[in-house]
């Protein structure tokens, strides 16, 4: 029994990230009364992400200021299902946020559509290359939704972003100066692009010369001084460096935030409650229809919130999570293939090359954005020879300065003492003068691969925690060392001293200890049937159709791009089917 | 002493035979007949009061923070003494819901209560003498219909001697008070006099922008008056004129600007700071884009007034950008410049359009009084989330980081540069303006410091 019992309410949305504020922003727009829950505090670009305090790197990179309290809650880790898994406790591979912007307080601002391809991968590996190709224990499929329903919210998110980029297709035609693979876009970028350093120069020019096709790849930051559809206004970006774990403290990089947050808080039909940790979506007897949820409020008193509409908007592995906790769907079982949530867990793999340049080319790291570089495709989803190379898959290679930090971002050549005298002077002759580029590539479903809860380990208030089942496949590391491979050339075309650089071996294990990236997806993910997805291609729930679930865990499978282009374009494409359709009439807008 | 005791008797005895004098020579206005548009649910009429409610900001006065609206109780100083804003709600007891509408006015309009007690001039009845008729209705009946009733008895005043007469005010009234209604044959162009109406009016600008008198009193509450709006200064922050032509400021700006500057909090050269920034978020920012025009097109109407700086405070230079893009910092100021305000401010002092305000010709800059730059550089500032404009956009406070010396070096630079001309600031001007500093920010720099 909840201590409080409050009135009902049109929304309730869960979690203040980048999906809980447009769909606050948009439901509100529709009249609708949203109660915001966010289990973290409440924040704002001042004070929370004031200059200079937030230019800390050693309290914001190394200790965490911005991420989720592990000590409260976390997830588990084992290998495969005959493991018992062991919590993840110090924070490492992935960095999950919490309060209010949530991870789009401290994200890097790298803003990708999608590959039209990328959203109907099985069909496209099947007919390009034959169905042989996909493993037996490969589970990927499409995601239900194309790449032209997709495209004007993407258009819509860009916007609201103050999106720097070159478009490479504007309705069908190539450009000649931004991607030419990409998705045909309705127009250009709402500002040009981001100033180009040395190093990216370098980089655009090897790959050129190689045959590559680089482009400026897009930034959710301001190249100029914007003001979005909301009416919120950005200042343009300073290039200081500390995007990455931080907050901008110059209106500059896109966040809930800068983007959204004060237009919101002005509407007398929305309420954040922050420190507000939601436990359970309340399902009636039916357990076809959500009555709202419960949650633990900063008292530590259980408070019902009853409502019409509940939309989760936690981050991916806390919406799974919460499916899970209030019984919403099948879990997913790998020894039978049946049920679906927590299916299909999907990651990155990241690689690259470290250059060590002479004393006369200045690379002057500290000039840096999170997102703004130089990148090409030619060995993404849609260009590679998958059935040449055995692999499923595809890579972008970027070049992207993000920061020459001090704890954090410099450059140490192999052989280089890791302290003393010996380290200092490594440190100082290569610190301006080292740069390196990155290879994203992306991570395949698999069967043995896939969330549910922890049978051991709980979390502060005694639920258990979520439990991945997770390892590295020789597919996606394929394509990983295919693509570290191809790009010697382009690191030998910048004509550095010494280049540093080499692919992860076949039969790599996920290592937790390392940050790699907080591109964790699915385990609620999408498709077109209820027997193959948690959602339909509108993001609500086959099971409870008053139940929507926002965010990368719609994902079937991971993309060699980050993943906040998609998940924000998917929530808006989904906020605008509940607006012009659910509301009218509340049901299921897929016939099972 | 003894004679000075003799003397002041001798001025209370001549005090008391004006006052009581003054109430009958005192003016006053015709008494308002009740009509029948003021009847109850008029929901136009309630509708047009909440907005002329909001155009007087009331509740800015007879609120306190995170109190019931219009229940009063706000503490004011004055040279004079502390007086306590009054409870407005339709309460009967402690309210004024047994007002009648002629009791409604003659409070509003000419500072007396039902039972003819005088109130203070903090109330702006000088300058609500030129509401209208038709207007008082409809206020009425917004706070009789449209506002909650609270229960909350009003504070009385704690005045030094002898300000606790209130009877004096009869002959302060005498003096500086003009009951005349609001001239609206005054200009030909109905938008300036629609402007005139609420900037003299309901708005009561010259509260704050125009100085004041021996007697506290505004001098000048129309545009006839050469000292209306031309500047003054209030809590610590210089007040700009807003209308000196030729600038820098408000009067060298176009309508458009002026306009935006009401609704929105920031122009494309500057933003509010200080108390404008509650003003705007309590009142302005609901003007109609229709009646922010006017006001705007009534100020750039009138002519330059009697305060005018002899020689021209700020001329355009590209010297300053210059020298920063070229990495040239002649001052320590010059270089806490580059590494605290360039990001936003910009090297070109220009700021960006509508965002970040610019330092290269901004009035708050340029006051021979540099308080209120000092202010904003120790405490920080934050633009109002308006409708019109929600981001809240923040300059950090740097009183943490910055010491008296250094904040000197830096207002000195920024009153220098780009073609600024203001003089130089040194550390003591400083350390007054910290003293003032509010609560909040000097906590969160003993947190720092504990840090």
């Amino acid at each position: 029994m909840a201590d409080i019992k409050k009135k009902k309410v049109d929304v309730v949305v869960v979690g203040l990230g980048w999906t809980g504020a447009l769909t606050a922003m948009e439901l509100t727009s529709a009249g609708l009364n949203v109660v915001a829950l966010e289990r973290g505090g409440d924040r704002d670009t001042k004070p929370d992400f004031s200059y200079p305090r937030i230019a800390d790197e050693l309290e914001y990179a190394l200790r965490y200021r911005l991420f989720q309290d592990f000590s409260k809650e976390t997830c588990t880790l084992r290998y495969s299902p005959s493991e018992t898994a062991l919590p993840y406790r110090a924070y490492g591979a992935f960095l999950p946020g919490d309060g209010v912007g949530g991870a789009g307080s401290h994200w890097n601002g790298m803003l990708y559509r999608s590959l039209p391809e990328e959203l109907n991968l099985r069909s496209y590996v099947t007919e390009k290359f034959g169905a042989s190709l996909i493993p037996e224990d490969m589970t990927i499929q499409d995601y239900g939704v194309t790449y032209e329903e997709l495209e004007p919210f993407y258009d819509k998110f860009e916007a609201i972003c103050g999106t720097s980029g070159t478009a490479g297709v504007i309705k069908g035609k190539i450009t000649g100066k931004g991607n030419p693979f990409e998705g045909s876009r309705s127009g250009d970028y709402p500002l040009p692009p981001l100033k180009d350093n040395v190093a990216q120069q370098l980089f655009a020019k090897a790959a050129s010369e190689v045959g590559y096709h680089p482009y400026p790849a897009p930034a959710a930051h301001t190249s100029q001084v914007y003001t979005n559809p909301y009416g919120m206004q950005m200042g343009p970006c300073t290039y200081c460096g500390y995007c990455e774990r931080f907050g901008c403290y110059n209106y500059s990089k896109a966040s809930p935030n800068v983007c959204v947050m004060p237009a919101l808080r002005l509407r007398k039909n929305f309420e954040l409650r922050a420190h507000s940790h939601v436990t359970k979506v309340n399902l009636d007897d039916t357990k076809k229809n959500a009555t709202g949820v419960t949650y633990i409020d900063a008292q530590g008193r259980t408070v019902e919130q009853p409502a019409d509409l509940v939309v989760l908007c936690a981050y991916q592995l806390h919406n799974v999570r919460l499916l899970m906790l209030s019984g919403i769907g099948e879990q997913y079982d790998p020894a039978t293939g049946k049920g679906t949530v927590g299916k299909n867990y999907a990651y990155q793999v990241g690689a690259g090359y470290t250059l060590f340049y002479d004393s006369n080319t200045h690379i002057n790291p500290f000039v840096g954005t999170g997102a703004a570089g130089q990148a090409f495709d030619d060995l993404n989803t849609n260009q590679l020879d998958m059935g040449k190379l055995g692999a499923i898959g595809g890579s972008v290679v970027r070049l992207n300065l993000t920061g020459g930090r001090p704890i954090e971002q410099m450059h140490l050549p192999p052989g280089a003492p890791k302290w003393g005298a010996g380290w200092k002077k490594a440190i100082k002759d290569n610190y301006l003068t080292s740069v390196s580029f990155g290879i994203s590539t992306s991570s395949m479903a698999y069967r043995n691969c896939y969330l549910d809860l922890d049978p051991t380990y709980k979390d502060a208030h005694g639920l258990p925690l979520l439990r991945m089942t997770f390892n590295l496949n020789d597919n996606d590391l394929k394509v990983a060392q295919d693509a570290v491979k191809q790009t010697r050339k382009v690191a030998q075309a910048m004509n550095a001293k010494q280049i540093v650089g080499a692919a992860k071996p076949l039969g790599s294990k996920f290592d937790l200890r390392p940050y790699q990236s907080t591109h964790n997806t699915g385990g609620a993910i999408m498709g077109e049937r209820p027997d193959n997805s948690v959602v339909n291609k509108y993001l609500q729930s086959w099971d409870v159709p008053n139940v929507f679930v926002m965010g990368a865990c719609a994902f079937p499978q991971n993309r060699a791009y980050n993943p906040t282009g998609p998940l924000a374009a998917l929530t808006l494409w989904s906020l605008h089917h509940i607006t012009t359709q659910y509301l009218k009439n509340p049901g299921a807008l897929v016939q099972a | 002493m003894k004679k000075i005791l003799v003397f002041l008797v001798a001025i209370i005895v001549l005090g008391f035979i004006v006052v009581f004098g003054a109430d009958y020579l005192a003016p006053s206005k015709p008494e308002l007949a009740d009509s029948a548009s003021a009847a109850a649910g008029n929901k136009d009429l309630i509708a047009k009061g909440a907005y002329l409610a909001r155009m007087g900001d009331c509740v800015a006065c007879h609120s306190v923070p995170d109190g019931k609206p219009f229940a009063g109780g706000l503490a004011m100083a004055t040279p004079m003494g502390t007086i306590y804003s009054s409870n407005i709600t339709p309460d009967r007891q402690t309210g004024i819901g047994a007002y009648s509408l002629q009791a409604f006015a003659r409070a509003v309009r000419e500072g007396r209560l039902p039972d003819g007690t005088h109130l203070y001039p903090a109330m702006p009845y000088a300058s609500y003498a030129k509401i209208s008729d038709d207007d008082i209705r409809a206020l009425y009946a917004y706070f009789m219909q449209g506002v909650k009733a609270v229960s909350l008895a009003s504070k009385p005043a704690e005045m030094r001697f002898p300000f606790g007469i209130r009877k004096l005010m009869s002959v302060w009234n005498l003096a500086f008070y003009d009951a005349s209604d609001f001239d609206d044959k005054a200009s030909e162009n109905a938008q300036i006099a629609r402007g005139a109406y609420l900037t003299e009016g309901l708005a009561h600008c010259g509260a704050c922008h125009t100085p004041r008198g021996f007697g506290q009193q505004e001098k000048g509450l129309t545009g006839k008056d050469p000292d209306f709006l031309t500047g003054a200064s209030v809590d610590g922050w210089t007040v700009p004129a807003l209308r000196a032509k030729d600038g820098p400021g408000v009067g060298a700006w176009s309508a458009q600007e002026i306009a935006d500057l009401l609704r929105s909090g920031r122009s494309v050269h500057s933003g509010v700071t200080g108390p404008m920034t509650d003003v705007i978020a309590n009142s302005t920012q609901y003007a109609t884009p229709e009646d922010a025009m006017a006001m705007a097109v009534y100020l750039k109407s009138l002519p330059s007034g009697a305060t005018q700086d002899a020689a021209p405070k700020f001329v355009a230079s590209d010297k300053t950008a210059n020298e920063l893009r070229n990495g040239i910092t002649r001052t320590l100021g010059a270089r806490l410049y580059v590494d605290n305000c360039a990001g936003c401010h910009r090297s070109s002092g220009s700021g960006e359009k509508s965002a970040f305000p610019a330092l290269a010709g901004n009035p708050l800059v340029l006051t021979d009084d540099p308080s209120s730059l000092i202010h904003v550089i120790l405490a920080g500032a934050t633009l109002p989330s308006t409708q019109a404009a929600p981001s809240d956009l923040g300059m950090p406070h740097f009183a943490g980081r910055m010491n008296d010396d250094e904040t000197a070096e830096l207002a000195t630079f920024v009153r220098s540069a780009w073609g600024n001309k203001a003089a130089a600031v040194n550390a003591s001007q400083v350390a007054a303006v910290r003293k003032t500093l509010p609560a909040s920010i000097t906590r969160q720099v003993a947190e720092q410091d504990r840090k």
